[in-house]
């Protein structure tokens, strides 16, 4: 049974783990104001960039350029709906749409592939000194891919940056009262454009957690909607670094739960209705069933600065 | 005085023909620009690209076959486009198109073959049946929105990973077909929608969609209800203070977006596939209904337009895979560019000023 446990939970983990990271991203864009939607594509551009930074250099190269690359797609979005002041959700479909595309049209054209990637090296496990001795702690945390530890130093990193430094302040009050933030001479778009571009690190990591750390391939739209889960959890945590982690966790957890179904008896319940759960449960959350979730308040506004 | 005023009329004449130029002339541009950008990719892998156009081209146009399946491609995207667009003209992101073809998609199958009735009550129903299913699906967004300001985007999303699972469980489940196939029984003939001719799968449907766009024409901008709808779309506020019932015109504007969606996925069922299959993912019609839209100008006219463009796009992808050697993710490109340029038709907008100001000199000297 405790074996059972472990397993479970060390699955969650591992399963929450790029759910993780790209809702801390979509948590630092959203909070200047930027909605991005883009992280299902960044995820799934950044996903293949590791694999063939892997595939060619290694696979710590590989998770290095995911996030520059990823850095630049989101650079796209802010562009696109910052400066443009494209509709933020129609810029971001558009990457969705254009991820899709590239990374098949690389697929093929590198790999001569349609389906997936050929194998490459992943990034391992580490392994933890003095949590790997501590019984049932072990099974969960004493030996996992390296992208869990990451995700959780990322937590408290973004926890401390958001409501501990006057960058966080400046990110927060762009996000919710611009105007009055440009009055006090913060650099509105200049916020934004950082805030969405670090979404883009975040989302990049968590596309390289894909393909070199849960798996050591990449396979065509391997990200499967977890950018939009990840938006979900963020919604769920309320926009903050511990709720989100929570909230993907949970999602993780349904997941791990289908996963292992079949060893741990739960065959009573359909596996579909176990990946719906996470689903069910953010609608509530949002509709104030599950304590009312409220985003940032100029969040999908574009920021026009009034002419003197 | 005078003189001023009639400057000032003059210039904002100037001004709304030139946006109303622009209104043709961004999606043209747009579509411009993402065909070029193909023929970039494709040269990169050592394509010829006026031969893999021509092909694109040839492959809808060039012969009877080829047009019925570009018709049957854009069949789905004139009923998720006209979803989206409807969408847009009260201010709201339907990004649920596939949740509710799912939905709408297995509640016409199971009429289709649950019962037994003569074509004329059987088919109407099955229609109905779907239409129902993905307007509540809808609408539900739509009510979480009116009642307690819900971001549509993020329930319609939600929406479409609970359709995917609850049609997955349905179909390979309580509603499944004895045999091998994860799918649900085969649909009387009764409820299908007919076909032109036995041997090409262009169907009945392309009239319903045609129909529909008609229909919400007509309903935009011919009814006290359209009107609401598109002043509800230019600034809310404004329209409930005018003494607009604000929240239940976008319950019913979700439902009836919903419901166009749905017809799409109704057509799948009643018109392509005669049953309904334990999907695998989403086919991504609701996603390519944004694109058309956002080209489509959110005008019925313009969605079928470019509906039937994105028709062309998907029928010549494959076969210019086969023929030409070009991959057909190449289109999946071309599609993003062109949506993200018309997005972005500030871009166009900056420019076509700063044109204006160059060619104007003095005009715009301010």
């Amino acid at each position: 049974m405790l074996t059972n446990l472990g397993a479970l939970l060390s699955t969650t983990l591992r399963m929450a783990t790029p759910l993780i990271l790209a809702s801390l991203g979509g948590m630092f864009s959203e909070r200047s104001g930027v909605i991005n939607i883009a992280l299902e594509g960044i995820m799934l551009i950044g996903a293949f960039t590791a694999m063939v930074g892997s595939y060619y250099f290694s696979p710590w190269t590989g998770v290095l350029l995911a996030i520059i690359v990823g850095m630049l797609v989101a650079l796209v979005h802010a562009i696109a709906s910052i400066s443009f002041r494209a509709d933020q959700i129609v810029s971001a479909t558009a990457i969705n749409i254009f991820a899709t595309g590239i990374t098949g049209f690389l697929l093929r054209l590198v790999f001569g592939e349609a389906g997936q990637s050929p194998s490459v090296q992943d990034v391992g496990t580490w392994t933890i000194p003095i949590i790997n001795k501590i019984p049932f702690l072990k099974t969960v945390l004493g030996n996992q891919i390296p992208f869990v530890y990451i995700a959780l130093i990322l937590v408290a990193v973004s926890y401390w940056v958001l409501f501990k430094t006057p960058f966080g302040l400046r990110i927060r009050s762009v996000g919710e009262h611009p105007a009055a933030a440009d009055s006090v001479g913060i650099n509105v778009i200049k916020m934004r454009y950082i805030a969405v571009i670090m979404s883009g690190f975040f989302a990049g990591l968590a596309g390289a957690s894909l393909s070199i750390g849960l798996l050591d391939l990449f396979v065509k739209n391997m990200s499967s909607g977890r950018g939009f889960i990840a938006l979900a959890a963020m919604i769920f945590g309320k926009w903050t670094p511990h709720g989100a982690m929570l909230a993907a966790l949970l999602f993780g957890f349904a997941d791990a739960l289908q996963m292992l179904g079949q060893t741990l008896g739960l065959t009573f319940i359909p596996r579909q209705f176990l990946l719906m759960a996470p689903y069910i449960v953010t609608i509530l959350a949002l509709a104030g069933v599950v304590g009312r979730s409220t985003p940032p308040a100029a969040d999908g506004e574009p920021y026009i600065k009034e002419e003197v | 005085m005078k003189l001023v005023d009639k400057d000032i009329s003059e210039q904002r004449a100037q001004y709304f023909k030139s946006m109303n130029y622009m209104d043709y002339l961004v999606p043209i541009m747009s579509v411009l620009a993402g065909l070029i950008v193909g023929a970039i990719f494709m040269l990169i892998i050592g394509a010829d690209p006026i031969e893999a156009y021509k092909v694109l081209w040839n492959s809808s146009f060039g012969s009877m076959r080829g047009f019925g399946e570009m018709v049957v491609n854009a069949i789905p995207l004139i009923f998720t486009g006209l979803a989206v667009a409807f969408g847009f003209r009260i201010g709201l992101f339907n990004i649920g198109g596939d949740g509710q073809f799912l939905v709408s998609y297995i509640a016409a199958a199971y009429i289709g073959y649950i019962i037994q009735l003569p074509m004329y009550i059987h088919l109407p129903f099955a229609l109905l049946a779907g239409i129902l299913a993905a307007g509540i699906w809808g609408g539900f967004a739509g009510y979480l929105k009116a009642t307690l300001g819900v971001h549509e985007v993020i329930t319609t999303i939600m929406m479409n990973y609970i359709a995917l699972y609850l049609v997955g469980y349905l179909a390979n489940g309580p509603l499944k077909a004895d045999g091998p196939l994860p799918a649900t029984p085969k649909i009387y003939e009764t409820a299908r929608l007919p076909r032109f001719v036995p041997t090409m799968r262009i169907h009945y449907g392309i009239f319903l969609a045609l129909g529909a766009a008609v229909l919400i024409y007509w309903l935009l901008f011919k009814t006290t209800f359209g009107y609401e709808i598109r002043a509800t779309g230019q600034n809310a506020d404004a329209a409930e203070f005018g003494g607009i019932n604000v929240a239940r015109n976008m319950m019913l504007a979700m439902f009836i977006s919903g419901a166009l969606a749905g017809l799409a996925g109704t057509s799948q069922a009643l018109g392509m596939e005669y049953r309904a299959y334990q999907p695998f993912g989403f086919i991504g019609y609701g996603f390519t209904g944004i694109a058309v839209a956002l080209v489509g100008k959110s005008h019925p006219l313009g969605v079928v337009l470019a509906a039937l463009l994105f028709g062309v796009l998907n029928r010549g992808a494959m076969m210019m895979q086969s023929m030409v050697g070009v991959p057909k993710e190449v289109v999946e490109i071309i599609q993003a560019i062109i949506i993200i340029f018309v997005a972005s038709e500030y871009i166009f907008k900056y420019l076509y000023r700063k044109w204006q100001e160059r060619k104007g000199g003095l005009v715009n000297a301010d």
